[in-house]
């Protein structure tokens, strides 16, 4: 058993966080994990992604094979396309619908959705909506994880209890709203 | 056993803590800063062994031999570059020896994806002849560095340990140990640790005669593997840490692996390396920075009756960063079946500064105070300010090394260029940037320095800074700057007119001037209100 997901988005969207949460849900469901992740210059505003490897075996390489990756999980649409070319064939796109413009030539959304939603298998979520419903725009990165939860080699109980653990410190409130994001955005990716 | 989830670079630092550690130093440096700022976060914590951000890299290697002189375990942590900064008592290190261990960490960063250059720390370990160690996963950042302490501790000398950024920054389950006490003090024999010439050329001969040592320690450490393909001789692999994994990625899908060398220890294992070399008729060296085994093995006549192909070869793309699918292909395996890329147009996103950014500012008023003098450059450093290079703003034009910027404008300005301008950050100008200013200021070197004082080392994500605010004015002064050309603004979009008009009158000034714009980082003043 084996997942191989490309976390991507843009600098300060929180994919590290997806990524904590995951890295630390398969630790507790005994599986092995890798996950490379990018710091330093390309955090400022830039494009930024993350491998995240998944295996009940013994994982060799930090970064996936091109070819490899079982899913792309992104928090802006753009973002999702970059990485197209690194999946296997049947692979799935979960992303938001939400874009990030902070660059002066983003493409048409609808284009851009629209090659998304060419993929088989795809989830467009709209990140923004369910945040705001979960009561904290900042939440949009856990929507994700939610929507990716239904596809992920990993139990819900586990992700769920690490979005606790992450997000305690900042107190019951928003510990309260990420779960709930992360319900939000697990019961949009059934509907998708 | 415990399993805890660490990125490489904290497994190191777990490794070097639970081998006896007493002291660590740093200066913030992608890929290495996360070490220093785990163990800051430790010693916060539990206590019991002095973690510290130092003025830069060469304070602190030898605040770290002082404090291995004083017989305790010490670690000095870097990115590649700061190595550069700290070769003097690195290089002088391997002369005087270690008391205390002492753990040399240095993180590269092939494909430059945070830095100026891909140097190889190996070749420093070589250069001062002391061991190099590289590990390829996580659990080998943390057992290497415990074994570091120990062949410091064995030979007498430092140990370097060599990172590469995609380890450094890659996160895994690590199983840790028990912890071992700390050392005692033991303070270290003065005519080893006083490299008069005297004492040098005995100390020298001394390191000479321990490489027989290095190479036997070397060729003993379990890290280092060799598989042997009995059955396929035609081909064998020698790979050095990380690479190790790309080649096993591969190899794991195939039904017969060619024959395998890992390498974690430098010198080379050599009994190894004839051992796989003698077994197979080509020979593809992996290694994730220079071609350091690879020469070795070509030197100028090649290898008799074998092929020894890699980056000079051309196998392997000559620079870059190491990935599993340039492995694939110089294993001549076809590529895995993907998927297309997407048709639409992909809008590059290079990083850039944020929102409300003071640079930003600043760099608008250097523009428009610049423009009555076509055909100048601003000098620039290392920081989130070298942005400043890219558009929207093509407000500088060099970026070479910490503290350049200064003695660039400096040299410029001898020759005649006017105005000549330079631009550093708070914490820069403390790394390196004094130095050259005394200098500049005893000469009225007739140029002017902009220091962009936001409060924090930004870059490397918000470490403290040694000369900001009031101090930071102090140490301008004290270095001989008058005070009357010694000016500060507060780069904000209001001020804009008022900030030209100082730059402009400093320019116009034919004397040394240094104007501070102080403003935090936006960044940090986010994260001191949440």
């Amino acid at each position: 058993m084996k997942q191989d997901i490309i976390l991507a988005g843009v600098g300060g969207q929180g994919i590290l966080s997806i990524a904590y949460v995951i890295d630390n849900a398969a630790l507790a469901d005994g599986l092995q994990f890798k996950q490379a992740e990018v710091h330093g210059m390309a955090q400022r505003g830039g494009a930024v992604q993350s491998h995240l490897r998944l295996s009940s075996g013994r994982i060799w390489s930090d970064l996936i094979p091109k070819g490899e990756a079982d899913m792309i999980l992104s928090v802006e649409p753009l973002e999702a396309l970059r990485y197209f070319d690194q999946m296997r064939p049947a692979g799935i796109v979960v992303t938001s619908s939400t874009p990030y413009r902070n660059i002066p030539d983003y493409p048409d959304l609808d284009r851009v959705l629209g090659e998304v939603a060419k993929a088989g298998g795809s989830v467009i979520v709209d990140s923004e909506k369910l945040a705001k419903e979960a009561g904290t725009i900042k939440a949009q990165n856990i929507v994700m994880l939610g929507a990716a939860s239904r596809f992920l080699i990993l139990k819900e109980e586990s992700l769920r209890t690490v979005v606790e653990t992450l997000f305690k410190p900042r107190g019951a409130a928003v510990v309260e709203a990420n779960l709930r994001a992360f319900d939000l955005g697990r019961k949009a990716a059934g509907a998708a | 056993m415990v399993r805890q989830v660490l990125l490489g670079d904290e497994a190191l630092a777990l490794g070097a803590v639970h081998a006896g550690l007493s002291a660590a130093y740093s200066y913030p440096g992608t890929p290495a800063s996360e070490i220093m700022e785990f163990l800051i976060r430790l010693a916060k914590k539990e206590g019991g062994f002095k973690a510290t951000w130092s003025v830069n890299e060469k304070v602190a290697y030898e605040e770290a031999l002082g404090a291995s002189f004083a017989g305790k375990r010490a670690m000095v942590s870097f990115k590649h570059v700061g190595l550069n900064v700290a070769a003097d008592p690195f290089m002088n290190s391997a002369m005087t020896g270690a008391n205390g261990g002492l753990v040399v960490v240095s993180a590269d960063d092939p494909g430059m994806h945070s830095s100026q250059n891909e140097q190889d720390s190996r070749f420093y370990a070589q250069f001062a002849r002391v061991l190099c160690l590289e590990p390829a996963d996580h659990q080998e950042c943390y057992d290497l560095a415990r074994r570091a302490f120990d062949l410091s501790e064995a030979t007498g000398l430092p140990v370097l340990i060599r990172l590469v950024t995609r380890l450094s920054h890659s996160r895994s389950s690590v199983e840790t140990g028990e912890p071992r006490p700390q050392n005692p003090l033991r303070t270290g024999d003065w005519k080893d640790w006083t490299l008069l010439p005297v004492n040098a050329r005995r100390r020298f001969r001394l390191l000479i005669d321990r490489q027989a040592e290095l190479l036997r320690l070397a060729e003993a450490l379990p890290a280092n593997a060799l598989i042997l393909n009995d059955k396929d001789r035609s081909l064998g692999v020698i790979a050095s840490g990380i690479a190790a994994n790309y080649f096993r990625e591969a190899a794991a899908k195939e039904e017969s692996a060619p024959s395998f060398l890992k390498v974690s220890s430098f010198p080379l294992p050599e009994k190894l390396v004839r051992a796989l070399v003698g077994h197979v008729e080509t020979v593809l060296v992996l290694e994730d920075g220079y071609p350091l085994i690879e020469k070795e093995l070509q030197g100028f006549f090649g290898v008799p009756g074998k092929r020894v192909v890699g980056r000079t070869s051309g196998a392997v793309p000559a620079s870059g960063e190491l990935n599993p699918d340039i492995v694939r292909t110089a294993l001549g395996l076809a590529p895995l079946p993907s998927r297309a890329p997407s048709g639409v147009p992909l809008a590059g996103r290079p990083p850039q500064l944020c929102v409300g950014c003071p640079h930003a500012d600043t760099f608008k008023a250097l523009n428009e105070a610049r423009a009555a003098y076509p055909g100048t450059s601003v000098f620039s450093d290392i920081g989130c300010y070298t942005l400043g290079a890219l558009p929207p703003y093509n407000a500088i034009q060099s970026c070479v090394c910490m503290g350049a910027s200064v003695g660039m404008a400096r040299g410029a300005s001898d020759v005649g260029v006017r105005p000549a301008v330079a631009v550093i950050g708070d914490s820069t100008f403390a790394h390196s940037g004094m130095t050259p200013l005394l200098g500049a200021a005893d000469a009225n070197a007739d140029m002017t320095l902009i220091i962009l004082d936001n409060a924090t080392v930004a870059m490397t994500g918000g470490q403290p800074t040694y000369g900001s605010g009031e101090r930071l004015l102090r140490i301008v002064e004290a270095l001989g700057v008058p005070k009357e050309h010694l000016r500060t603004i507060e780069p904000l979009p209001k001020n804009h007119g008022k900030n030209v008009q100082v730059m402009k009158e400093e320019f116009e000034y034919r004397g040394l001037s240094v104007i501070v714009a102080v403003r935090e980082c936006v960044q940090e003043q986010r994260k001191r209100r949440s």
